[in-house]
C-alpha cells in the first residue's frame, strides 16, 4: 500500500477545494439557505405538516442530499477530469500507485468535501427550522454512503468525459431532475398511484427516503430497501470503476 | 554492466490500427547516458511512454531494474523519474508543494531538505512560493525535472529536453545529468538533434518509424554519420576528373560543373586546402564552393536503405 501517495493526492485535492472556497463550501450554502426561505418560509406556510413534521424540517433531509449528490459529481468528475484535460495525469499514472489508490484518494476526497458540505448545510438548516435526528449511525451511515457512490459516479463521469459539456451534461440532465423527482422536496405518497410507481425506478428515492426516515422515522420505502439499493448502487459504480482501470479506458492509448 | 532496462519484442498498435512500434529489442545499461534519436514520429514518445506505465503495450516485454513493468509495476515504477515532452504542469499551486507531492506520489516519505537541494540545483528555490502559473515556459519545464528527481529515482527519462529551451538552461541541464550520472543514475534522452545526443550521450540508439535501426556508442556512430559534402563549382564545365586528383575520389555532376568530396568531419585524411591547391595546380578555375553536413533525414534514408 503506498500510503504516501493517497496522502500526498488526498491532501492536493483538499488543497484544491480550500482555494475554490468560495465555490465549494458558501454557494451551496447560500443556495440551500435560499431554498428554505422560498420552500420552507413562503410556500411551506401553506403546506400542512407531511406525518406528523412541519414542511419546513420535512424537506431538510432531501435537501442535503440533493447538495451532496450534486457536489459529489460535481468534485470527483471535476477532480480527475481537470488533470486529463491539462495532461497532467501522466505523473499519477506513471506512479507506482494501484488503482485502487487512485480511487481511494480522489473519490475520499471528493467525499471528504461533500460530506463537510452535508454538516454546514444541516448547521445551516437548524437555523431556520427544528431538527431532530432519530436513528443518528443510520443517517450518518446513509450521508457516508451516499457521498461515496456519487463520487465514484463522478469519477467514472470525469473518466468518460472528453470535454467539459459532457462533464456537465449528466449532472444536468440526469442526476439533478432525479433528484428533483425523488422525494426531495415531498413525500412521493403525495402521487397519484401510477406516478408512485414510476417512482421507484428512480435510485434517488430510496436515498432521500433512508436519509429522512433516520431523522424523522418517516419514510416512503423502507430504510431496509434503501440501504440495500443504495449498496447495490455503490456496488455498480465500483464495478464500473474497476473495468476502466483493467481496461484503461480513456486513460492509456 | 549490468542491464538496467530490457526491451525485448515491443510493438504498439494504436487504436485505428497504427503501428506506432514495430518489435523492438533494446537494452539500456545501468548509469550510461542513452539518446534515443529519431524524426518527429519516430516512436520515441511512444516507447518511453510504454516503460513508464502511461501507453499500453500491444506486445513484448519491458524490465525495469529486473521488475517487469506490468506486474512489478510497483518497484519498475519507484525507480522510473520522467520529465515528459510537453509543459504539462498545474497552475495554481505552488512550485514547493507541486514537487512534495511528487515525492510523495512515488511512496516517499517527506525530506525538506532534499527538496530543497533540488530546488536550489535547478535555480527554483527563490520561485518555491509562486505559483506554477507565474512561471515562464522555462521554468516550467526546471520544475518538470525537480518532480522527475524528487524521489530519487534511478532511471531518468528527458523526452526532448531541449525543445524549446534556452542556452542557459540547456547548460543547466546537461551539467545535472553529468552529475546524475556520477551518482550512478541511468538517463535516456530523446531528440532529434544529431548534435544533442552527439553532445551528451554515451551510446545512441537510432530510431524511425518505429524500428530502432541501431545502436552504436556515439565514437563509433559519429564516425559513420558525420559525412561531409563539399561542393566545387566551376568556371567551366569538365569533361573528365584529372588524374592528379584522384586522392580525393572527386564526383563529377552529370553537367561537369561541379565536383564533389566527400569526407569524414572526424578526421579529414586530406585537406580541403590540398585540395583547393591541386585543383589551382591543374588550373581548373571555380567561381563558388560550399560545404554541406548531411542531414538527419539523409542519414536515416541511408540507414534505412542500408538495412534493406
Ligand atoms: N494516442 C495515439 N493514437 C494514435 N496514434 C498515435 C498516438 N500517439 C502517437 N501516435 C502516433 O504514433 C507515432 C509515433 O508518435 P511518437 O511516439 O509521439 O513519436 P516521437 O515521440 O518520436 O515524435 C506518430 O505517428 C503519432 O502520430
Ligand atoms: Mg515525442
Amino acid at each position: 500500500m503506498n500510503l504516501y501517495a493517497i496522502r500526498a493526492i488526498y491532501r492536493f485535492e483538499m488543497a484544491r477545494a480550500w482555494r475554490t472556497l468560495t465555490q465549494s463550501i458558501i454557494s451551496p450554502v447560500i443556495s440551500t439557505s435560499l431554498y428554505f426561505v422560498v420552500f420552507g418560509a413562503a410556500i411551506g406556510s401553506r403546506i400542512p405538516e407531511v406525518e406528523g413534521v412541519s414542511y419546513g424540517s420535512f424537506i431538510v433531509p432531501g435537501l442535503m442530499m440533493l447538495s451532496l449528490l450534486t457536489q459529489s459529481l460535481s468534485n470527483a468528475s471535476f477532480g480527475i477530469y481537470f488533470p486529463r484535460f491539462t495532461g497532467t495525469i501522466y505523473e499519477v499514472l506513471s506512479a507506482p500507485v494501484s488503482y485502487l489508490e487512485i480511487v481511494v484518494s480522489y473519490v475520499g476526497a471528493a467525499a471528504t468535501k461533500s460530506l463537510i458540505l452535508g454538516v454546514i448545510i444541516l448547521a445551516t438548516a437548524a437555523l431556520f427550522v427544528p431538527i431532530r435526528i432519530e436513528h443518528p449511525l443510520w443517517m450518518v451511515m446513509f450521508l457516508v454512503l451516499t457521498a461515496v457512490t456519487f463520487s465514484l459516479l463522478g469519477f467514472i463521469i470525469g473518466i468518460w468525459a472528453d470535454g467539459f459539456e459532457k462533464l456537465q451534461l449528466v449532472p444536468l440532465l440526469v442526476v439533478t431532475p432525479l433528484a428533483f423527482l425523488g422525494g426531495t422536496f415531498y413525500s412521493i405518497k403525495m402521487l397519484p398511484p401510477l406516478w408512485q410507481t414510476v417512482t421507484l425506478f428512480n435510485p434517488v428515492v430510496y436515498l432521500v427516503s433512508g436519509f429522512r426516515w433516520s431523522f424523522y422515522g418517516i419514510s416512503d420505502v423502507s430504510p431496509t430497501i434503501s440501504l440495500g439499493m443504495t449498496v447495490l448502487f455503490l456496488l455498480t459504480c465500483i464495478a464500473i470503476v474497476a473495468w476502466i482501470f483493467r481496461t484503461g479506458y480513456r486513460l492509456k492509448p | 554492466m549490468s542491464t538496467m532496462i530490457a526491451i525485448s519484442g515491443l510493438t504498439k498498435t494504436y487504436e485505428g490500427g497504427f503501428e506506432a512500434l514495430k518489435p523492438v529489442h533494446l537494452d539500456i545499461r545501468e548509469g550510461e547516458i542513452f539518446a534515443l534519436l529519431g524524426p518527429n514520429g519516430a516512436g520515441k514518445t511512444t516507447l518511453i511512454s510504454i516503460v513508464c506505465g502511461l501507453v499500453n503495450a500491444s506486445g513484448g516485454r519491458v524490465t525495469v531494474g529486473g521488475h517487469d513493468i506490468v506486474r512489478d509495476y510497483r518497484q519498475a515504477r519507484a525507480l522510473i523519474g520522467l520529465v515528459p515532452q510537453e509543459l504539462t504542469t498545474e497552475a495554481f499551486e505552488s512550485v514547493w508543494n507541486a514537487v512534495s507531492f511528487s515525492r510523495g506520489l512515488f511512496g516517499k516519505p517527506a525530506d525538506p531538505a532534499r527538496i530543497e537541494r533540488i530546488l536550489r540545483d535547478l535555480s527554483l528555490w527563490d520561485k518555491r512560493d509562486n505559483r506554477i502559473m507565474t512561471l515562464s515556459g522555462g521554468m516550467k519545464r526546471r520544475l518538470l525535472i525537480a518532480k522527475a528527481l524528487s524521489h530519487e529515482p534511478r532511471v531518468l527519462f528527458l523526452d526532448e529536453p531541449t525543445a524549446g529551451v534556452d542556452v542557459e538552461l540547456r547548460r543547466d541541464m546537461w551539467q545535472l545529468v553529468r552529475g546524475l550520472q556520477a551518482d550512478g543514475v541511468t538517463v535516456i534522452l530523446t531528440t532529434h538533434y544529431i548534435e544533442e545526443a552527439e553532445e551528451m550521450a554515451d551510446r545512441i540508439g537510432v530510431i524511425s518509424r518505429g524500428e530502432i535501426i541501431l545502436v552504436e556508442d556515439k565514437a563509433t556512430l559519429m564516425h559513420k554519420l558525420g559525412r561531409k559534402q563539399l561542393s566545387v563549382h566551376l568556371q567551366e564545365p569538365l569533361a573528365a576528373v584529372p588524374a592528379t586528383l584522384g586522392a580525393w575520389a572527386l564526383e563529377r555532376s552529370d553537367d561537369g560543373q561541379t565536383l564533389t568530396y566527400t569526407y569524414d568531419a572526424e578526421r579529414h585524411e586530406r585537406g580541403i586546402g590540398d585540395l583547393l591547391n591541386a585543383l589551382s595546380a591543374a588550373g581548373i578555375a571555380y567561381k563558388d564552393v560550399n560545404t554541406t553536413q548531411s542531414s538527419l533525414e539523409d542519414i536515416f534514408v541511408s540507414l534505412v536503405r542500408e538495412k534493406a
